[in-house]
């Protein structure tokens, strides 16, 4: 693009590249700091970037195996951390699925069909889309309870409590599909129905299969808000056994017993692959976000 | 409308075997959830839970309507996700602004009837029937010899051997008509059997159990309570009669004096009276939710600026390594927030803190990120803004990308520096799209319980406060630990703040649909 080039272009490059790099420096420091840490001995060890006296301690502890120090105490690990992660992922990748059949099929019905209450539905479900789950924990915890009580897999302290008690938040995954299915064109459902197909046929085998990019999306969405859910596992959850990441993590951090070298590898152990997956799907998951916005 | 086609066909059996049995299955399992909601709803009936009966009523009737109705076609589709909603948003919701007209907390927990029977279920030990004991030892085997008074006349009973009493059983006493044979123990060795002997519960002929009461006699264990046709209840013990106070959702002596447990009653509202006239709970109450503005105002300022000034930069097109760039400032979006919030717990601790070290050797400062209510709000600040900016960049790199190159071009032809584009071109013209997006990200922050609890716990406290408050605390944190943290366990104080933050958020909500126009 052929803008027209002020002076002294050199030097504000220059001061641009400064900016930019030490916004990069204060992102980056914990985190390297974290990788660091989990590599140096004992829990409570400071020094530099690079470790001095380098210990794969915390490292064993994380994955769940005892560990042998050079004066012959065993340490064992702390928490189970693994257990956890697996606990985090069960758990999302049901409710997250879950989500999406519920989503998708709405979203259908809102891009696709007309009927009686369609507009107030959706702006209702917007609205209450915005009340944070930590204020009705009350009224979720009572639910649960109650419920528990006559169905015992969906109790208090359940995994199936936590993946029903997430199916509430559907309507910013409807509106990312609708928007998704309305740039669709409906041509083809319409050709399929005159040649025969039922409704849900045509949804089923014509915009379903067309509609699989957005469909990853939001998987990976509902997937990492799951995963990163605190308020509502933390007030279902109880045994230390049942606890998903996001609960359990803390626990390191406890008041009085900090095992920060601990959950240095804990947290690189778990953070690594969330991480991983949001920056390999960032432009979707980006675009998603940032979609409702950019057309208002 | 093609789609409006299909519903108005007559209903027709299929030709397609495949699809008759699907549709026979759908029939089937809409069947079977009606029947399994049914028969939740007749089951929390007879516990007598009526609210939720009522919901899952609502729920089981809801399903049959729009699975039975052919006209309600379109509505099979929503209606998973509106069950989904109004089970764990809606009724929630409802159930909490309930909760905020009663006084349901730890103390007034269960239901009345469940209240009652607990009392009943109560005993006393009665000193006044005591029988004295001895241990009399003959050979290998122990027995107990009892001797009581009653009326003049002695009564004797003699148990079986101790030996043979099992955990959890009583052991039987019998009648005798003298001591029995054999080496009455002293007291010593009573004492050395004393955990058995307190575990022991005897029966007599007459069925009343009787139990260790000291070290020389068994008292006989009795009902505490009886209840009487009015509702009311008689200590049996002295006589005294305790009255159920349906105001205050509480038994009461003939004193005034209220007894534990107690049972939910309403309330009407006490609780938002409470919340404005108690001066040790207005003045934290109101403390927190100024520093809730604040915090969540603050939070959208610096994201703002941080992610506005980081995405003008990143759209210059001849900066190169914008890519890189790109992705290592997202980088804080993309780790999980309990984690990264559980890092900078670490590196501010005070005492082996990585930001402390720094600070100490650059300026020889130690600021006490936890303990110092302005250095705590600080840091919270400094946290959310590293956790936050993110997103803003990412929002003001999309709408930046959509103003029109030539007016940056005409900018420069008329002499005008970055400076002039940024304030004069590049703000206004996003500003506008990005309000609505602004108020979201108020009304989240406004609500962030996970970084308040994660980072600070709420702590340091106010001082003086009746409720768990603390000066770093969110109106959101504050409510979770009126109703989960305190030995109090105020449900309903914590409902009736709840219903004000909701009022909060509808109030923002409907300002940024109003914004945004939303076109549905």
């Amino acid at each position: 693009m052929a803008m027209v080039q002020p002076r002294s272009i050199r030097t504000r490059k220059l001061g641009a590249h400064l900016a930019l790099l030490g916004f990069v420096a204060m992102v980056v420091f914990p985190l390297l700091l974290v990788i660091s840490i989990s590599f140096r001995e004992g829990n409570f060890a400071t020094g530099s970037l690079i470790p001095e006296r380098f210990s794969l301690e915390h490292w064993a502890l994380a994955f769940g195996i005892p560990w042998e120090r050079p004066d012959g105490t065993v340490v064992q690990p702390p928490f189970p951390v693994l257990l956890w992660l697996w606990n985090s992922i069960k758990v999302a990748v049901v409710s997250s699925l879950m989500i999406l059949a519920l989503s998708t099929t709405s979203a259908y019905a809102f891009a696709r069909m007309r009927f009686a209450g369609k507009a107030p539905i959706l702006k209702g479900m917007l609205i209450f889309q915005m009340f944070p789950a930590v204020l009705s924990l009350v009224a979720l915890y009572a639910l649960f309870d109650r419920l528990g009580q006559l169905v015992p897999w969906l109790g208090i302290n359940t995994h199936g409590a936590l993946i029903l008690a997430s199916l509430g938040a559907v309507a910013l995954h409807i509106w990312t599909i609708k928007g998704y299915f309305e740039s669709i064109d409906g041509s083809l459902e319409e050709a399929a129905m005159v040649d025969g197909a039922s409704t849900w046929q045509a949804f089923r085998h014509i915009l379903l299969p067309l509609s699989v990019p957005i469909l990853m999306v939001v998987f990976i969405l509902a997937f990492i808000m799951s995963i990163m859910e605190y308020p509502m596992a933390s007030v279902l959850l109880l045994d230390e056994d049942k606890l998903t990441l996001a609960v359990g993590a803390q626990q390191y951090l406890a008041e009085h017993n900090q095992r920060w070298g601990d959950f240095a590898a804990a947290a690189v152990l778990s953070g690594l692959p969330i991480t991983l997956v949001f920056l390999l799907c960032q432009r979707w998951i980006v675009g998603g976000l940032t979609s409702g916005g950019v057309k208002g | 409308m093609p789609r409006e086609a299909s519903r108005g066909l007559p209903r027709h059996r299929s030709r397609y075997p495949a699809e008759r049995y699907t549709r026979w299955m759908l029939r089937a399992l809409t069947a079977l959830l009606v029947l399994a909601t049914l028969w939740l709803v007749m089951a929390f009936h007879l516990r007598g839970q009526w609210m939720f009966a009522l919901l899952f009523l609502v729920l089981g009737a809801s399903l049959a309507i729009v699975f039975g109705k052919r006209e309600l076609m379109s509505h099979r589709y929503i209606y998973p996700a509106l069950a989904g909603m109004g089970v764990f948003v809606i009724f929630p919701l409802v159930y909490t602004i309930g909760i905020s007209f009663s006084n349901y907390s730890s103390s007034n927990l269960l239901s009345e009837e469940r209240v009652r029977v607990q009392f009943l279920d109560q005993t006393y030990q009665a000193e006044g029937q005591a029988f004295d004991f001895q241990l009399i030892r003959e050979g290998k085997r122990t027995r107990l010899y009892l001797e009581a008074e009653v009326a003049g006349e002695v009564r004797r009973l003699v148990s079986r051997p101790l030996a043979l009493a099992v955990d959890g059983q009583p052991l039987t006493v019998e009648p005798a008509r003298a001591i029995p044979p054999g080496e009455v123990l002293g007291i010593r060795e009573v004492i050395a059997r004393r955990d058995t002997l307190e575990a022991l519960a005897l029966v007599t002929p007459a069925g009343t159990e009787l139990q260790l009461a000291g070290l020389r006699s068994f008292a006989p264990i009795l009902p505490r309570f009886a209840e009487n046709p009015d509702g009311s209840l008689t200590d049996l013990r002295d006589g005294t009669t305790l009255t159920p106070n349906h105001e205050t959702g509480f038994f009461v002596t003939e004193d005034g004096e209220r007894l534990t447990p107690g049972w939910p009653v309403a309330v009407g509202l006490d609780n938002y009276t409470k919340i404005f006239t108690d001066p040790d709970i207005r003045g934290p109450f109101l403390q927190i939710f100024v520093w809730t503005f604040v915090f969540a105002g603050l939070t959208v300022v610096f994201t703002l600026a941080v992610g506005f000034f980081l995405a003008t930069l990143l759209q210059w097109d001849q900066l190169r390594g914008k890519a890189i760039y790109r992705t290592l400032l997202i980088l804080p979006y993309a780790v999980p927030a309990f984690i990264s919030i559980l890092i900078f717990k670490g590196m501010f601790n005070q005492n082996y803190g990585e930001i402390n070290l720094i600070l100490e050797n650059l300026f020889g400062i130690s600021p006490d990120w936890f303990t110092d209510p302005a250095m705590a709000r600080t840091m919270l600040l400094i946290v959310n803004t590293w956790l936050g900016y993110p997103y803003m960049l990412l929002l003001c790199m999309g709408l930046i990308q959509s103003i029109p190159r030539d007016l940056f071009e005409a900018s420069a032809v008329d002499g005008g520096g970055p400076l002039t584009n940024m304030v004069r071109i590049t703000l206004p013209l996003i500003l506008k799209p990005l309000t609505p997006l602004l108020i979201a990200a108020f009304a989240f922050n406004f609500n962030n319980f996970v970084l308040i609890t994660l980072l600070t716990g709420g702590s340091p406290d106010i001082l003086g406060a009746s409720t768990p408050a603390g000066t770093t605390d969110l109106l959101v944190s504050y409510t979770y630990r009126i109703a989960f943290q305190d030995a109090g366990q105020n449900f309903g104080l914590a409902a009736a703040i709840a219903t004000l933050i909701f009022l909060l958020v509808v109030g923002l909500s409907v300002l940024n649909l109003r914004l945004s126009k939303v076109s549905v």
